[in-house]
């Protein structure tokens, strides 16, 4: 198996996996906008994936471990359908409110104009 | 054909609803409501029938198709899932006859019946998951489900609630999925009875737990990860609320249960059970305040929703040390899961008449109820006999348990806990038993215009739920040999 600096492909991938999820729940915290919200947390989950994916090839031998493989299909079906149930849901906030935000009446007394 | 029934029973159980769920979708209109009736009956017997089957063989392992693991899913039910099992469905079928009266003829809520139907199923589904992954599936389930039913409306207001529920809940399944694929990495493992096994003190599968519990306690809104349940709870239509509050919080919270409580104990990360406890009696206090200051009835019910989920997480301090004590506790635990969904339900209910009756549910504004509307007043302070654990309710022999379990095991403090929890509730459930009984406030005149109709059932159904909570504290002994049925051996010896 290949090593750099002294990690496993697995440990590589996890790490960067769990800075992928780190750096998503970041975004999704301190961005206001839904979108960004929304693709912050396709940002965490594609880290989760990739944990899965580097967790598959700790077996020995050529072939990697299906069953996270199957772990991440069905996970990416599931993100798939909440992104888009998301995004749905935040159209219709943007077109109820005008903003696509969690607090639009703090932007309304605030007067700023950052719309869509 | 009886045969054939009970060899697939744990399979029957899930798909009564969710082949339900599409014919309502599909068929809509009028069809809509008499299949999800029909549903909802059919799963009472089947329900009952698990139970029995559960109680007679000690469990039952379930592979569907045939496949077995690691690739095929298995189901699996024990007394604990049984038991939580029967509260859905009793909970279901009260909702059910409800929402029938509710959504009478209001079009815009025409996808409340499958998309119940579907949350219904997810929930069965999620009680019956052998594997942890099959759990994060049906969590997901679950919440897409109970999201959109928040959102039913397309109000302003149900549609943020429902977004800020759904962000969360999504962030909460992704640090549940992350400690999945970690416990996959430290035990060579996802199936729940294999990971039991395979358990042992390892730096990452306490990471994997730990990643687990921070998601599933976003899910529950244990305090104070609680910020996105009064908004969804209080803006979603009534039955819909009734749901969230009583079943949907219990979903994550039996994930809990089945980490700390069956696959691993307390002690496999330590400091963990004291750190649930206290974010558990923090939420009683928290959540009890915040229901007293509320104005609007179904803001009080759902910040005494909070504090009601603080009692679960009492469970954990209290199995911790095993023995007795860990017995008492564990049929406390589950029987205060199984009155407040019960209570619960009907207090959700009855707000939601008081709203379809007066177009409002401002507190101020409902002096006199009890002679406007004597059964839903009549159900409201039967189900706040139970959340304020009075006997002879399923509150109080919950209550009694917890009390019972914490002197047992030296650690009075979580007693203290408990009966101040009880007393804070009295004092919100008081503030509005004394307004339904008292005269017509200020607002009385203008607010009884009775502007809609709301059927004789929708009364009775919260009635019923509000009188089985109390049956609990009578009747409840089958429901706790149900409960130490295959307990896990934390908490074992549990018996009558």
């Amino acid at each position: 198996m290949t090593t750099f600096a002294g990690l496993s492909q697995t440990d590589l991938y996890a790490l960067a996996g769990a800075a992928l999820f780190v750096i998503g729940l970041y975004g999704l915290i301190t961005r206001p906008h839904l979108l960004h919200k929304v693709l912050a947390l396709n940002i965490s989950s594609g880290g989760v994936f990739l944990v899965l994916v580097g967790i598959a090839r700790r077996v020995p031998g050529p072939v990697p471990d299906p069953l996270p493989h199957a772990m991440v299909l069905t996970g990416i079906v599931v993100t798939v359908s909440s992104t888009a149930f998301a995004l749905a849901l935040a159209k219709s906030i943007y077109t109820e409110t005008g903003h696509a935000v969690l607090e639009p009446d703090d932007l309304e007394e605030t007067g700023e104009v950052s719309r869509g | 054909m009886a045969e054939w029934v009970t060899t697939h029973l744990p399979a029957l159980v899930i798909l009564v609803p969710l082949t339900a769920a599409p014919l309502a979708f599909l068929l809509g209109g009028t069809l809509a409501r008499p299949i999800a009736l029909l549903s909802a009956l059919l799963s009472q017997p089947l329900a009952l029938a698990l139970a029995f089957t559960v109680s007679a063989e000690g469990g039952v392992r379930y592979e569907i198709g045939g496949w077995g693991g690691p690739l095929g899913i298995d189901l699996v039910a024990d007394g604990l899932a049984a038991t939580l099992i029967l509260v859905a469905t009793v909970v279901g079928l009260g909702v059910t006859v409800y929402a029938w009266g509710y959504f009478a003829d209001r079009e815009r809520y025409r996808y409340f019946w499958p998309l119940w139907l579907f949350l219904w199923a997810s929930l069965y589904a999620l009680f019956l998951s052998g594997d942890l992954f099959n759990l994060y599936v049906c969590l997901e389930l679950v919440s897409m489900a109970a999201v959109a039913l928040v959102g039913l409306s397309l109000r302003r207001d149900a549609l943020l609630a429902a977004m800020r529920y759904m962000l969360a809940a999504i962030l909460g399944s992704l640090f549940y999925l992350l400690g999945v694929a970690l416990v996959y990495a430290a035990f060579g493992s996802i199936d729940i009875a294999t990971v039991r096994e395979a358990v042992r003190a390892d730096v990452t599968g306490q990471a994997a737990f730990a990643l687990m519990t921070v998601g599933l306690m976003l899910k529950t809104a244990l305090f104070p990860l609680h910020f996105w349940l009064p908004p969804a709870h209080s803006n979603a239509p009534s039955p819909v609320s009734a749901v969230l509050s009583a079943l949907v919080v219990k979903g994550s919270f039996y994930i809990l249960v089945r980490m700390w409580v069956d696959v691993a104990d307390p002690s496999f990360v330590p400091g963990s059970a004291a750190l649930l406890g206290v974010l558990g009696a923090s939420a009683i206090v928290w959540g009890s305040v915040q229901a007293m200051r509320q104005e609007r009835l179904k803001m009080l019910v759902a910040y005494s929703t909070v504090a009601q989920i603080g009692y679960l997480f009492l469970l954990f301090p209290l199995v911790a040390g095993g023995g007795a004590a860990a017995a008492d506790a564990w049929v406390g635990g589950m029987f205060h899961a199984a009155s407040h969904a019960l209570a619960k339900a009907a207090m959700f209910l009855a707000a939601g008449t008081v709203l379809a009756r007066f177009g409002h549910d401002r507190i101020a504004g409902l002096g006199g109820l009890s002679r406007r509307a004597p059964v839903t007043a009549m159900a409201f302070a039967l189900a706040g006999v139970t959340m304020m654990g009075l006997p002879p309710s399923g509150g109080f022999v919950a209550k009694w348990q917890m009390i019972r379990a914490a002197l047992e095991s030296g650690a009075w403090w979580w007693a203290v806990v408990v009966v101040a929890g009880g007393l804070l509730a009295a004092v919100y459930i008081f503030r509005v038993v004394a307004l339904f009984l008292g005269r017509e406030g200020a607002e009385g005149e203008d607010a009884d215009v009775d502007a809609g109709r709301s059927p004789a059932t929708m009364e009775w159904a919260t009635l019923a739920l509000a009188l089985a909570a109390l049956a609990l504290g009578v009747l409840g002994q089958p429901l706790v040999e149900l409960i130490g049925v295959g307990a896990p051996a934390l908490v074992a010896g549990v018996g009558p």
